[in-house]
C-alpha cells in the first residue's frame, strides 16, 4: 500500500485555450530559441537569445540604415537581357522576380543619413542567390559614378554568391567595370564604406565588396572567395570551426570591424562624419 | 610518336603512325609518304576547324600547349625573373619579370602551369594565391614607376580556393589589383594563351587591349563546375560550354576581347614556334599602337571600355 496517494488532477484542456496565433511565434533557425515574433522584428531580426543575425530583404536594410523618408529609388527599370541566350535564364529570372519582388539582384538609391548625403546599393540574396550579372555592375557603377560627379559617399550592402554564370564572362567584366568606377572615388577622394552580410562570396567579394575605404562585417556572416563547400571538395576535409566568418576575417585584418546589426546606421554615420574631410564640390542632393 | 592525344586527334595520331612505320621500313616511299603527309595535314585542318567548346577547353588545357615561359624564351628577350609580394613568400604560380620586345622593356607577368607532376605541385596546377596576386601587383606598379608596358599572359584554371588563400585574403588581392589595373599609368595588354579562369584570371587582366588565342578559353566558371552547380552533373560539361559562350570568338561577339590570335592548325602545341610568331607579331602591333596614345587618354580609354561591357534592358 502505498503512504501517500499522487493526486491526480484531471487533465484539463482550458490551460492550453489561450487565444495566441501560431504566426504570433518566432524561432530562431540557430539557437532554436522561440520568442514572440514582435521580439525578433523589434530586433532586426537577430535572434534576442543568440544573437544571430537572420537574412533580410534589401527593403529591410534601406529601412535600418537611412534617416525616414529620405530614400529615393534610382534606375528601377533595369533587367536582364540574357545575352548568352543561356538555357532556361529567363525562367530562373522569372521565379527569381516573383520570390524576391525585384527585377534583379541589388537596389540603388539615394538617401539621407543622419543628415548626411548618401548614395546606397543594397543588394538582395533572395534574387538568385545576389549573383551579379550585367544589371548588377551596371547599376552599381552608376551609382557610384553619382557619388564621383556629386562628390556623395558611396555606401553598398552586399549578399552574393558571386558572378552569374548564366551571363558567362560579361559577368565576370562587371568586376572589372565597378572597378574603374570606385577606382575613380579613390582618387577623388570620396567615401565608400562596404558592409558584408551572409553570405558575401565569389565576384563581388573580390571586387567592390572588399575595395571600401572602410569595410564593415555582419556578425557570423560568411565571407570569403571561394565558398567553404568548394574549398571543403579542394582540400579534401573539413573548415576549422568559425571559418570565414566575420569574426575570423576581422582576426585576419580582412574587414575592419564586425557591427551588429542595430548599430549599423550609427556606426556607418560616423565613419562618413570622420571621412567627409573637406571636399572640394559641396555636396548637393 | 606524340605521348598524350585527345580524343578527337585520334584519327591524326592512326596517320601519324603509319607515316612512322613507312619511314621504318626504308627505301624508296617518298610519293606514299608525301600523300599521307598531306593526307595528315588536310586532316588536322578539318578538325580543328570544326571543334566544339569543349574541345576547345581541352585543346587550352593541353599538357603540350605553350605556356608562359616558353614565350618568355620565344617571344620576348632578356628575360630577368622577380620574385615575391614582400609580404608572405614567391608564389611559383604566377611568374613575373622585365623582358624585352620590339626593343623596349616591358614587365611580363603570367599564370604558369607545370610540365610534369612535380613542376605541377610546386606551380599549384598555376593557380595562384593571394601571394601570386599581390607580387603582380608590386610589379605592375614597378612597371608604372618606370614607364614600362605591362604584358600579362594569362592560363589558369582559377584562383586556388584553400585554407591558406582565404586565410591571407584571396578575394582582396584580386580586388585589390582590378582597382590597381584600373588607373595604372601605363599602357597593359592582356593575352589569354590557355584558360581564362575567371576571377584568378581577371586578377591581371584589366588591360587596354585583350587579345586571346584561337583555342584558348576564358570563362566565369569551368564547364564542369557550370553543370555541377545548374545539373547537379560535372558530366554534362559539353552542354555547360556550349552554354557558357567561352570560346574567342563569342568573346569577341560579346566585346569581351579585343582579337583572336590565329593558331596553327592542330593548335599551338602542334608548331610552338607558329604560335610564338603570332603572338608577338599581335603583342608589338597594340603595343606600338598604345605608345602612341597620351596616358590620360589612355585611362580614361580603358575607363570607357569596361563601362561599357555587359548587356541589359531599360524600359
Amino acid at each position: 500500500m502505498a503512504w501517500f496517494k499522487k493526486e491526480r488532477k484531471p487533465r484539463s484542456s482550458e490551460r492550453v485555450k489561450l487565444e495566441i496565433p501560431a504566426d504570433a511565434w518566432e524561432k530562431c533557425d540557430e539557437c532554436g530559441h522561440i520568442d514572440i515574433k514582435e521580439r525578433f522584428v523589434q530586433a532586426l531580426s537577430v535572434c534576442p537569445k543568440c544573437g544571430h543575425h537572420r537574412r533580410i530583404s534589401a527593403q529591410e536594410y534601406i529601412d535600418v540604415l537611412v534617416d525616414e523618408g529620405s530614400w529615393h529609388e534610382l534606375d528601377v527599370k533595369l533587367r536582364s537581357a540574357d545575352p548568352l541566350a543561356f538555357e532556361s535564364y529567363k525562367d530562373r529570372v522569372q521565379v527569381a522576380y516573383k520570390k524576391a519582388g525585384e527585377l534583379d539582384a541589388v537596389r540603388t538609391g539615394y538617401a539621407r543619413l543622419h543628415g548626411q548625403p548618401v548614395n546606397l546599393a543594397v543588394m538582395d540574396f533572395a534574387f538568385m542567390g545576389g549573383s551579379m550579372g550585367s544589371v548588377v555592375g551596371e547599376k552599381v557603377a552608376r551609382l557610384a559614378q553619382r557619388s564621383a560627379e556629386k562628390g556623395i559617399p558611396l555606401m553598398i550592402v552586399s549578399a552574393s554568391g558571386g558572378a552569374r554564370m548564366q551571363e558567362g564572362a560579361l559577368s565576370l567584366m562587371q568586376m572589372a567595370k565597378t572597378s574603374v568606377v570606385i577606382a575613380e572615388l579613390a582618387r577623388k577622394g570620396i567615401p565608400f564604406i562596404s558592409i558584408l552580410t551572409n553570405p558575401t562570396t565569389g565576384g563581388v567579394s573580390a571586387s567592390y565588396a572588399m575595395q571600401g575605404d572602410v569595410i564593415i562585417a555582419e556578425p557570423g556572416a560568411v565571407v570569403g572567395f571561394a565558398g567553404p563547400r568548394v574549398i571543403k571538395q579542394t582540400i579534401g576535409q573539413d573548415l576549422p570551426e568559425g571559418f570565414q566568418t566575420a569574426e575570423f576575417l576581422v582576426e585576419h585584418g580582412m574587414v575592419d570591424m564586425v557591427v551588429p546589426r542595430g548599430e549599423l546606421r550609427d556606426t556607418t554615420a560616423q565613419l562618413l562624419r570622420h571621412m567627409a574631410g573637406r571636399r572640394p564640390v559641396e555636396a548637393a542632393d | 610518336m606524340p605521348t598524350y592525344s585527345l580524343d578527337f586527334e585520334r584519327p591524326l595520331l592512326e596517320i601519324e603512325r603509319q607515316i612512322e612505320e613507312l619511314k621504318k621500313l626504308g627505301g624508296d616511299h617518298g610519293d606514299e609518304l608525301a600523300a599521307l603527309e598531306r593526307q595528315l595535314a588536310a586532316l588536322r585542318a578539318d578538325v580543328y576547324k570544326t571543334l566544339t567548346p569543349m574541345q576547345r577547353v581541352q585543346v587550352a588545357r593541353h599538357p603540350k600547349r605553350p605556356y608562359t615561359l616558353d614565350y618568355l624564351r620565344t617571344v620576348f628577350t632578356d628575360f630577368v625573373e622577380l620574385h615575391g609580394d614582400r609580404l608572405f613568400r614567391d608564389d611559383p604560380a604566377l611568374v613575373a619579370g622585365w623582358a624585352r620586345l620590339d626593343g623596349q622593356t616591358v614587365m611580363v607577368i603570367g599564370h604558369q602551369k607545370g610540365r610534369d607532376t612535380k613542376e605541377n605541385l610546386r606551380r599549384n596546377f598555376a593557380m595562384a594565391h593571394p601571394e601570386g596576386y599581390r607580387k603582380a601587383l608590386r610589379l605592375m606598379q614597378l612597371a608604372e614607376k618606370f614607364h614600362a608596358p605591362v604584358i600579362t599572359l594569362v592560363d589558369t584554371p582559377g584562383a586556388y580556393p584553400g585554407l591558406g588563400a582565404e586565410e591571407r585574403g584571396q578575394a582582396e588581392a584580386i580586388a585589390r589589383n582590378l582597382l590597381a589595373m584600373a588607373s595604372l599609368r601605363t599602357p597593359i595588354i592582356t593575352a589569354v594563351i590557355g584558360e581564362g579562369g575567371s576571377g584568378g584570371a581577371l586578377a591581371i587582366g584589366v588591360a587596354d587591349r585583350v587579345v586571346m588565342f584561337e583555342n584558348s578559353v576564358y570563362s566565369v566558371i569551368s564547364p564542369e563546375g557550370c553543370a555541377a552547380i545548374l545539373w547537379k552533373d560535372a558530366g554534362q560539361k559539353e552542354r555547360a560550354a556550349e552554354a557558357l559562350k567561352l570560346t574567342a570568338t563569342d568573346l569577341l561577339d560579346l566585346g569581351v576581347i579585343d582579337e583572336i590570335i590565329s593558331e596553327p592548325p592542330g593548335g599551338a602545341h602542334s608548331d610552338p614556334d607558329a604560335a610564338a610568331q603570332a603572338l608577338g607579331e599581335s603583342l608589338r602591333r597594340h603595343l606600338r599602337q598604345l605608345a602612341r596614345v597620351r596616358i590620360e587618354k589612355l585611362l580614361k580609354r580603358r575607363e570607357e571600355k569596361y563601362l561599357s561591357m555587359g548587356a541589359f534592358i531599360e524600359k
